[in-house]
This record gives structure tokens, sequence and C-alpha cells, in this order.
């Protein structure tokens, strides 16, 4: 059996893995990291949604022999110190899930679409989750969470980066 | 706020009526939950079945000797290596004298009758191999018609799904005179509607694990009804109940589907008691889309007679609703939950209501967000606006010529429902000043006039529904095997924290949330000193579960009367501690005070008195903890007034929500947050229906929408923005005033939907277009349109290609088509529409 290295959320996992193992199963099944869940078996639901050496992938159409080498993101491993991520609180904030089950997808392939525009109009965001189904919300609240998230993101390295530049005193 | 919720609630903190954030998104958001399918016990072992590829077959031979060597695999098993101890699978709804119960055995013996359905399966160490092994079980099949059309399955010398015919069940209900209503009436609208098969589709898929020590058992499912599926469980297993437990852990939407005792939670049981260890099945996708029980599928007919000034005389129902291959727990009841509603918010003087339940080789059909009332509302409100149409009436009007009016409440309808509250004109009024309805109807007026390709319709839908499922002695009445109360529990701990035990048991919902609200409410608590405990049945010990938009109106209300007897108790130790009478005590914010005096208790002292119990009344016992059950007298009736602007572009089919807006009165709010987000995906679900779902089984009974890539649930990229407001008219019949908004939005926007696209095509004299209506089949409706229509004479009510319109009887076509010219009768409306 292929043996593999993989760091998940910042933690290097050594497995042997059949070569038909899917991403998603070594993560749940085998790494006890169930933050990620399954909708289904045919890449429509994007509810494994990751992030995959910094690029959203769904997870359960990924061969876990294929991650071999990468660094991956679940949700689990998006607060920093405690603190959650933005694109979390603002989800949080405008009561952009109910059963939760589609949130964690979500909010991977949320923070993903804002690498391309970090300022998505409502089409933008609508078009960008289209891989991503919730059967609860609506979307409504989705779409105003990601927006919600973009602008605190924005603010974030707004501030950030005019942090850099004033010198210390 | 409404008053009413201020006496109920008499603490400063106003918790009820806030847009609390909710408490469950923590561990929703940061991936901390636990679906049953991340459950891990040592030496778990992985289930797979094996699924009937055939829609009805005799099984003559299995043989599962070759699968039992494969690596990993621990046991095979078939139908027959369960036949005297897995039972049939319960219908707790016998609905009728004649109803047909046929066996249900959780994996087929002799005969299968639909695809996917159970015959064998593969116990191993692991999903992979479980799965490969079902590949080496040999069955031979040997095939019998299948059953797909419910009136060839009526029909005389139809192949039998069931020795006893194919009729499950009829059931009538009538009031009033309904031939006198129908004689000499100057306006009679007949149509035929069919509600297409739905998949319910929530995301997460159906898991089960289960476990035992050798005596007792626990099942985890991702169900809706942890308390029904143990008493269910029990009694079709044999494990009795007190040596059964059932988690419903964190569970990811349910929507009816699951409500439901499946075949594999039996036999989830059944093989952890023959192997001795811990088994675990959950479905994919496509197994789902195959064996979580479908919704809908009904054939409508409907009939309304009405005079000339657009008043309604009477309406009469009568349905065919396919039951699937089984009844299975509430199948044959779903039709009736729409029985008392195809009137909708209408008065009139009589009705009549037959159903029959019809047995095909398909899956079993089952509750479905709305179960019966989405498919009452969309026939009422559908021929609604055909009688609009015939009449050259506004729909609006023709709906305030006849909706019972505000000072009519309580009003009892034809169908024998007390409607506590409501205020349609409200609701409706405000629903028409957010879209801009009358420059609506003026943009649509000219589009018609331009002969614009892309022409716009507007859809109203005025609803109401019955839910807070339900008041017992009805539901007795109507033969359901249950009641409809719900229970809780509130328990001060010693260091003034409170516990909540809920029967109702959330899966999206957001009960902890509002239940903390009504708690901190009720006892003056900080709502963050609040938990809510569900969903377990060691935990919870009595409920009636989750479904019928029942939690808040039911649940809710047993949750405020258990904290009205704490605070009773609480008051006694009181006024012993204070040495008043416990007439003299007040409270308010959490404190007991001597009135007219500074002393008193706080709510947390004296829960911290009863575990000291160093000085408490004589035979008073050490805890302020008490439990209510909260049995309602009547149904809530939730209401409110849908409106759908939509674009359809006539050339290619392509239609485009521009505005949907909801108005909805769920009576008094205790989150306008969770209201508004379950008012959304309500609407999403319902528009779902319209435009979108649709479970399709081909002629030899297969399935083809077994994914998500063929069933075509919406993403965000196909819904609108919706805009939502709310009216409030309490209801009257809880102390709350709550009314439940869980099915309401998918009730509503349906007809809506519908009705704008028709509304769109008047002009190429389509009156109906059949769901879900996708561009393809408004494209054909168009093209097959007579092209002489649009400026000809007499073709307002002529039906088109693929709709379902005429009366299926075959009856005179002016019944059903009206008399006016097409263009004027449209030019008249928008008049009307224009002059309010
Ligand atoms: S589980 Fe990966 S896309 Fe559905
Ligand atoms: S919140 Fe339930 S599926 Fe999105």
């Amino acid at each position: 059996m292929p043996r593999i290295t993989v760091n998940v959320d910042g933690i290097a996992y050594e497995e042997e893995v059949e070569p038909r193992l899917l991403l998603v199963h070594l993560l749940r099944d085998r790494l006890g990291k169930t933050g990620t869940p399954i909708g289904c078996d045919t890449g429509n639901c994007g509810a494994c949604t990751v992030m995959l050496d910094g690029q959203s992938a769904k997870s359960c159409s990924v061969l876990a022999v294929q991650a071999d080498g990468s660094d991956v993101v679940t949700v689990e491993g998006l607060a920093r110190g405690g603190e959650w991520h933005p694109m979390q609180r603002a989800f949080h904030e405008e009561h952009a899930l109910q059963c939760g089950y589609c949130t964690p997808g979500m909010i991977m392939a949320a923070i993903d679409l804002l690498r391309d525009d970090p300022d998505p109009s409502e089409e933008a965001v609508r078009e960008g989750l289209e891989g991503n189904l919730c059967r609860c919300t609506g979307y409504c609240n989705i779409v105003r969470a990601v927006r919600r998230g973009a602008a605190e993101m924005s603010r974030r390295s707004a501030s950030e980066s005019s942090a850099q530049e004033v010198p210390a005193p | 706020m409404t008053e009413q919720l201020v006496e109920n609630a008499p603490s400063a903190a106003h918790e009820v009526g806030k847009a609390r954030r909710r408490k469950e998104d923590a561990r929703l958001v940061t991936g901390r939950t636990t679906w049953t399918d991340n459950i891990q016990l040592p030496g778990m072992m992985y289930v797979a079945f094996l699924r009937s590829p055939m829609a009805h077959a005799r099984i003559t031979r299995v043989d599962t000797s070759a699968a039992s060597g494969r690596p990993g695999v621990v046991a095979v098993y078939s139908g027959r290596d369960f036949a005297d101890e897995q039972g049939s699978l319960p219908c707790a709804w016998p609905v009728s004298e004649d109803v047909v119960i046929p066996d249900h055995p959780p994996m087929a013996v002799d005969e299968v009758r639909y695809v996917g359905e159970a015959v064998a399966c593969v116990v191993a160490t692991d999903r992979y191999r479980a799965a490969d092994a079902l590949e080496a079980i040999e069955i031979d099949y040997e095939p019998l018609d299948p059953v797909l059309d419910m009136t060839e399955a009526l029909a005389e010398g139809s192949t039998k799904v069931h020795d006893a015919g194919n009729q499950a069940f009829t059931w009538k209900f009538a009031g009033g005179d309904i031939e006198e209503a129908f004689r000499d009436a100057p306006v009679v609208i007949e149509r035929t509607y069919v509600q297409q098969r739905l998949i319910p589709s929530a995301m997460e898929p159906r898991a089960v694990v289960a476990t035992t020590d050798g005596d007792a058992f626990t099942l985890y499912s991702a169900t809706q009804i942890p308390h029904i599926l143990r008493v269910m469980l029990a009694l079709t297993t044999g494990i009795p109940e007190h040596k059964l437990r059932v988690i419903a852990p964190d569970v990811g939407g349910g929507f009816g589907s699951k409500l439901q005792v499946t075949a594999e939670e039996v036999l989830a049981l059944l093989l952890t008691r023959r192997l001795g260890r811990p088994v675990k099945w959950t479905e994919s996708r496509s197994e789902g889309n195959l064996t979580v029980h479908h919704g809908r599928d009904q054939l409508q007919r409907i009939s309304v007679a009405a005079d000339r000034d657009g008043r309604v005389r009477g309406v009469k129902v009568d349905l065919l609703a396919d039951m699937g291959a089984y009844l299975m727990l509430v199948t044959p009841g779903v039709p009736l939950l729409g029985a008392f509603m195809y009137n909708g918010i209408y008065k009139m003087d009589a009705y009549d209501f037959s159903c029959t339940g019809v047995f095909t080789t398909k899956m079993p059909t089952d509750a479905y967000r709305g179960a019966g009332r989405p498919e009452a509302t969309f026939a009422i409100e559908r021929a609604m606006d055909e009688l609009a149409h015939e009449l050259g009436m506004d729909p609006v009007e023709l709906r305030r010529r006849n909706w019972i009016t505000h000072e009519e409440f309580p009003y009892t309808t034809i169908c024998g429902l007390t409607y506590d509250s409501g205020n349609y004109e409200a609701a409706t009024e405000r629903a028409l000043a957010l879209l801009g309805y009358d420059k609506l109807r003026a943009e649509q007026a000219d589009r018609r006039d331009r002969r614009d390709p892309v022409q716009l319709g507007i859809g109203v839908s005025t609803f109401t529904e019955m839910c807070g499922l339900a008041p017992s002695r009805v539901l007795g009445s109507l033969s359901y095997g249950a009641g409809g109360w719900e229970h809780a529990s509130v328990r001060m701990l010693p260091t003034g924290k409170v516990e909540v035990v809920t029967g109702s048991s959330p899966h999206g919902q957001g009960h902890e949330t509002a239940w903390s609200q009504i708690v901190a409410d009720a006892l003056g608590v900080p709502f963050e000193d609040v938990s809510v405990l569900h969903g377990d049945t060691s935990v919870s010990h009595k409920g009636m579960d989750t479904y019928g938009s029942r939690s808040l109106a039911v649940g809710g209300v047993a949750v405020l009367a258990a904290c009205e007897k704490v605070k009773d108790r609480a008051k006694e130790l009181a006024a012993h501690l204070l040495e008043a009478s416990a007439d003299d005590i007040e409270f308010a914010d959490g404190t007991f005070k001597v009135r007219g005096t500074g002393a008193g208790r706080t709510i947390q002292e004296l829960a911290l008195a009863t575990f000291a119990a160093h000085d408490l009344p004589d035979g008073f016992e050490p805890a302020l903890d008490a439990d209510a059950t909260f049995d309602p007298d009547n149904f809530s009736f939730p209401h409110g007034t849908h409106l759908c602007a939509i674009e359809v572009d006539t050339e290619t089919g392509a239609s485009k929500i521009r505005t949907y807006v909801a108005v909805d009165d769920v009576g008094s709010v205790v989150n306008p947050l969770i209201v508004e987000g379950q008012v959304h995906g309500g609407i999403a679900q319902g528009i779902a229906q319209a435009l979108f779902e649709e479970a399709v089984y081909d002629t030899e009974g297969n399935l083809l929408t077994t994914t998500m890539a063929d069933y075509l649930i919406p993403s965000a990229a196909d819904l609108p923005d919706f805009v939502t407001d709310r009216t409030e008219t309490p209801a009257t019949t809880n102390p709350l005033g709550v009314k439940g908004v869980g099915e309401a939005g998918t009730i509503a926007s349906t007809p809506a939907v519908v009705n704008a696209i028709v509304d769109a095509l008047r002009p190429y004299g389509v009156n109906d277009v059949r769901m879900p209506c996708t561009p393809e089949r408004i494209w054909r409706t168009v093209t097959e349109a007579d092209p002489a229509i649009w400026a000809g004479p007499t073709a307002a009510g002529n039906n088109i290609g693929d709709s379902a319109g005429p009366p299926a009887t075959g009856g005179d076509t002016t019944d059903w088509a009206g008399p006016t010219v097409a263009g004027d009768d449209i030019t008249g409306s928008a008049a009307e529409g224009g002059a309010r």
C-alpha cells in the first residue's frame, strides 16, 4: 500500500492508504477530521470542500494518494488562536446556516472565492458558490454572510498592511 | 412584541422577540459536530445493502456464499436469513376502515416491489470492503410487470403490487351541500394538476450506528423522531423499550424525510443483536435518492363553482395519491393533512373531498415539507387564478371578495376547522406595496402590447395552513396512532444555571437558541445561563419530536409551562424564606420580592437553597424542577401573501424570477432571525418544486434521477434574493401566541411561481404548465400554442401542450375554457390592477 505524507490543519500525518481511498474518507475515517462532511457521491454538493495547497477542492473527488505531500486546511483549521476566521463569524452573524451540514464546505468555498474577487457582488457570490448546495437556507443569508466576511477580511488586510507601513515609534 | 408575550415574559430582559445569534452555530461553523457518520466505536463494522435492480420481481434464488468469503467480510445475509426476526416496517396511520397495510419486510424475502428495495446486506470491516462484497452476492429474479401509473393501477386487470390489489384506501370528507353549490353555478372551473414526485434531499444522508452491551441497545440515527423511533423499533424488533436508547445526534436537515422508521434502522439493530458488535451504515446520495421516502406525487382534480361576481360557492376535490409500494410511517395520512385545506382562506357554502391511495412499484411516499398542505394550497391557489382569468378579474380582487376578513375571526371554515386569528388584508396590502404590484401590471400590459418576446407574469398566493401538529384528540379522530402533545422539563441547577429538556428534536431549527430565549424571559435568568438538551431518549425521556411545524407551537409552549411551574415552586420557597404569604410575593427580573418591601430572593439563591435543603417548607421537595406537557386544543394557522414576478423568455423557455415578495404572519415571534431563515428556506424548496425538481422513473420503473446531477436541487445561482416581511397576528390558542413557520414558505411559494408563469403566458392561451416548469416545458407550451391565439377571438382558456389542464373525464370544454377574448381580458385585469 502506498505511504503518503499529508499535512492537515497544521499536523503532519504519515499514512498507508489503499490507492482508491478518497481524501474525504482519509480525513474522516482515518484521521478523525469529521468536521468535513459528505453530501453526495457525484461531486455535486460541495459539502466536502477543503483547501488543498491553498485552493478549494472537493475532497470526495480527490484520492488520498493525490494529496501526498500536500497541505490540507479544513474548516477545523480555520480559527487562529481561538478566534474564528472572519468568514466563520460572518456565517454566524448573518444566520447563514440552519442544520449546518453544508456549512464547512460553504465556508471553504467562500474563502476561496475571495482569492479572485475580494469584494464580490451578490451576483458573483451566487455564481461563485454554484457548486455548493444548501437545502436549508435558501441562500439569501449565505450571500450576505460571504459579502460581510469579505468586507471584514479586506478591512483586516488593509489594517495589517497599513500597520506594516507605519514605522515603529 | 405583543402584549400577550410581555405578560408571559415578565423579565426586563425581553429575550423573546430579539434576533439572537444562534447558540448552535459555534460547533457547526468550526466543524466540531456529531453527525451520525462521525461516530466511531471500538470494533465497529460497516454495513452495505444490496438493492433490487428490478421494480417488480419474484426472488427465485439467493446465494451469498461467494460474498461471505471476501476479505474483511464478517457476515452476509439476505431477507430470508431475517425472515422470522425482522417483522414489518410500521405504518402508524391506518386512515380508514378499508385501508390495506401490506407486510413490509425490511429486507425483501420473496418479492421486490421497487428499485432500491433492500434484498441482502454485507457486514465488513470497512465501508469499501462491504461495498465490494455486494458484487459477489447472486440473486435471481423472475420479473413481474411494473405498476407505474396510478390510473392504470386502478384499472381492471392491472398487475397487482400486493395480493389485495392496488387500492390502498379511500377517504372522503364533505361539508355543506355540494350539489346545491354546483347546480346552476354560473361559472365552474375544473382543472387537473400533477403534483410531481419529489426527493426531499436533506443534505446529510441517512446514517445509523447501533451498539449493544449484550443486554441493552443504543441506536444513533440521523432522525427527526428519536422518541417515536424508539417506540416503533421496540414494537418491531421485540427489544424491550426500556432496553433501547435512541439518540439523534447532530442531524443535517430532515424536511420530513427523517420522519420515518427505516429498514436500515431496524436491520442495524438486528445485526448488532446477532453479531454482538457495533455496526454502522451510511447511505450514499444515490442510494438515498432511491430509498429515502419520496414526497408529493398526487393527481389532483379540483372544481370550483362560483357566481359571476367571483363569489366562490363550492369546491370539489378528487385525489389520486401515489403511495408507492408500501405504506410507511404516515404515508396514507399525508393527503389527509391537506384534506381540510383545499378551501384555503376562503368562505364558501360547500366542500367535497375524496382521495384514493394507490400502490405502485415505486419508492413509498411519505411526509415532505408541508405534507399534504402544499398540494392543497397549490390546487386552490392555481384554481383561484384560473377563476380570476375566467371572470376577467384581477386575481387579488377575486381573493379579496372571498377571503375571511380580519373581523370574522375566529372563523369556522367549511371544513370544520376554526381559524383562530389572521389578517389576510394586512399581509396582502403589505405584499402588494413591496412588490410594486400596480407598476408591474402596467409593465406587463406594455410588454403584452409590444409582443415582447420576454413576457412578465405576476403570481399570487394567499395561503394558510394548519400546523402545530396537533391536538391529540383530533389525531385520534383521524385514526393516527399517536398523540400530538409535547413534553419539557426545566431544571434549576444549584449554581443557578438552567437545563431545559425538550421532547422536540431539532435538525436545523435552532431550538437551543429559541428555547433559551423563552426560558430567559420566563425565569428572569440570562440567556447564556440556559442550556437545552434534546435528541437522546435517555436524557429526554418523553417526546413527540419535530415535524409539522410543531416544535415552537407545541414544544415551546411546553417549555413555557414548565417554567411557570418552576416559578410557582420558587414563589412558595421565597415566601417561606422571607416569612411572607405567597400572595404577597411578586416576581420580576428573576427576583421574588415581598410586595412593598425591599426584601427578596433571586431565583438563583432559591435554587441553591433547595440544594442545601436546610430550610425548606414542610413537605417541600428539595428542587425547583418541573415537567410539563402541552397538548394544544387547536392547530395553528400561519398565513401570508406571496407574490412572484417572473420574466419568461418565450423564445427560449427560460424563466427568471425578478422579484419574490413574501409577507408571512406566523403569529408572535420568538426570534425574527430564525423565522426569516425558515421562510427563506421554505420558499426555496417551494420554488424548487415549481421550477426544478422531479423524481423521474422510466417505463421499467427505474429511477432516472439518482444523483444530484440529475435531480436538480437549486443552487445559489438559480435563486433570487427574497423580499420578506411579516405581519403579526398572535395565535389565540397558545400562551406564546406563536403559529409555526417551518413549512409556510414551501406551502406558499409553489403556486405563486406557477401562477406567475401561467400569467406570463396567458396571451398565448396557456392555462397551465406542468411542474417542474423547466425551460423545455415552457418552450414547448409556447411553441405548441396556436399562433393565432394572440389575436384570436375565443382562446383565453385554451389548454396547451404539456399541461394537465382539461378535466380527466373529458367534460364539456366550456366548463373550463373561458369565453372571454384573451387580449380583452388581459387589458381588463391590467386596468383593474392599475386602478387599485
Ligand atoms: S461530497 Fe463532495 S461534492 Fe458532495
Ligand atoms: S444549512 Fe442545512 S444544508 Fe445548508
